[in-house]
């Protein structure tokens, strides 16, 4: 681990003066909370900060139900927030994609603002003995391009980057239109999670719109009345403690048997939670008859692109989107 | 496929971080203690307080033989800096027994034969009280998954499973469901 100075500052306006650069790569002062991906990432050198900005106890971590939605302070672990009675009963999307996200002690640890901000699982950029990574060093390629890359992502890659995303949590989060409350010196308080990451284009490095110094408060979802019939559907190589190789987060409006409202959002396939408004558009006012369903799936395929291993993630993301679709639409 | 789990852990030679001061509560027991800001909570108690019942298995995360609890939940050790876990009530499997009265899943794991090398028991027994206590027990199927977060190569999982239904069912901390 690379030798690091670590502050415990007493409040979140003097944790902010030290302008941190959380979500670029390297930088010489970071911020850390709940450390269940920054501490894996120090200890295999991935980062190596000169500083570490603990927010520990400097944000909130409430969780509030109401009828303007939802609102859940940045600190909330991810085992408080799955198991919160309103989060289970109204948005049951986000308490699945939680329980179905580590393990019961990370879940215990890791916060949400961290879950939003951790990095991606591609294991050349994880391992520092492979020399081309261009989220990790600018520049220097990408091994995972005609590398082993049966993890990696399908939509919304670049010449420079495939990675995908890792959050189980994001995806169901941008599937209800979820917005980021963000602290610090100037920036937009508030940015939509879906426009908060950005795609790897030619700065694979640059994750998100947080400026230096930056960092997220709480998040916020609307209310919205297809939040209740909602399934994350996570299918991995293992049953539990494991990352996905595709998911799909649904969220459904019934007008009888007749769907008047989609939301559906991908992990495991794009380089950040990736919103599919054409098949969401495409389901509305059908019914649940699986061909109608496979049709309008079909449509999330527009624009993917394999890698040779990943290819199948392109047929696989369709049955995940028909399965969730149906297992939503059967809740009542 | 590329190593997700990389030895690459080394410290750097003749670097050094400035030194912090950090007060830790280890099974009921103060401790003032002056440490690089790199060390782990697991590297802590196995090196500076001695109490090597917390296992280093992977250092990442994965395995869970580091786990203890932190007011009263199960955490991993290693994914933990020291310095910021100040002010936490931190159990270990050396705070488990009551004198010569082993916990009732120490206890348990004897009597169902729930290891063979022993190197991730305290994880596992750990990781199982917590487990108890949620009411997360509550069938073979519920253990196992609850219980994902700790592996163990010797392959003793039917008989981990078994002894945390023995104590939850005996406890009647087993939730409906």
């Amino acid at each position: 681990m690379h030798p690091f100075t670590l502050e415990r500052p007493r409040d979140l306006s003097a944790a902010l003066a030290f302008r941190a650069q959380a979500g670029r790569n390297d930088a010489p002062t970071e911020y850390i909370a709940g450390g269940t991906d920054m501490v894996q990432l120090l200890q295999e050198n991935v980062r190596r900060p000169e500083r570490l900005i603990s927010l520990a106890g400097l944000l909130d971590n409430r969780i509030d139900v109401g009828p303007q939605g939802l609102r859940i302070g940045a600190a909330a672990t991810m085992a408080e927030v799955a198991a919160h009675r309103g989060v289970i009963e109204q948005f049951p999307v986000i308490s699945e994609a939680l329980l179905n996200s580590a393990s019961p002690q990370v879940r215990n640890q890791a916060t949400m603002g961290g879950n939003l901000l951790q990095r991606t699982r591609c294991p050349y950029f994880r391992d520092v003995g492979y020399s081309a990574c261009n989220r990790r060093a600018p520049g220097s390629g990408c091994a995972a391009i005609g590398g082993e890359n049966r993890w990696h992502a399908v939509l919304g890659t670049s010449d420079n980057c495939i990675a995908a995303h890792a959050s189980d949590l994001a995806v169901a989060l941008v599937a209800l239109d979820a917005v980021v409350e963000v602290r610090g010196a100037n920036g937009p308080p508030n940015v939509s999670l879906i426009d908060f990451y950005r795609l790897p284009d030619a700065t694979p490095h640059i994750e998100t719109v947080l400026e230096p110094g930056e960092v997220i408060a709480a998040i916020t979802l609307p209310a919205n009345p297809a939040a209740r019939r909602s399934h994350y559907l996570k299918v991995r190589d293992r049953a539990s403690f494991e990352f996905a190789v595709v998911s799909a987060a649904v969220a459904l409006d019934m007008d009888g048997a007749r769907i008047r409202q989609a939301r559906i959002a991908l992990g495991g396939v794009g380089t950040k939670p990736w919103r599919v408004p054409r098949v969401e558009a495409a389901l509305v006012g059908g019914s649940l008859d699986p061909a109608v369903l496979r049709t309008a799936a079909a449509l999330a395929a527009r624009g993917a692109q394999g890698r040779g291993h990943n290819d199948f993630k392109i047929e696989l993301m369709q049955r995940a989107i028909v399965r969730a679709v149906e297992i939503a639409g059967a809740r009542t | 496929m590329p190593g997700i789990i990389s030895p690459a852990r080394a410290q750097d030679a003749g670097a050094a971080s400035a030194p912090l001061d950090v007060v830790l509560r280890v099974n009921g027991t103060e401790h003032r203690l002056t440490l690089d800001p790199r060390t782990t909570l697991l590297d802590t108690l196995r090196e500076h307080l001695h109490l090597t019942g917390s296992k280093r298995g992977c250092g990442l995360g994965q395995c869970g033989a580091c786990t203890v609890l932190m007011d009263g939940k199960r955490m991993k050790s290693c994914l933990s800096l020291a310095a910021l876990v100040e002010g936490r009530e931190i159990t270990t499997i050396e705070g488990l027994a009551q004198g010569a009265d082993l916990h009732p899943l120490q206890a348990a794991f004897i009597e169902r034969d729930a290891f063979q090398c022993g190197y991730c028991t305290p994880g596992q027994i750990m990781a199982g009280v917590a487990c108890i206590a949620e009411g997360h027990a509550g069938s073979p199927q519920e253990i196992r998954d609850w219980m994902s977060g700790n592996l163990c190569r010797c392959g003793a999982y039917d008989h981990i499973v078994a002894a945390i239904q023995d104590v939850a069912q005996a406890t009647g901390s087993v939730r409906g469901g």
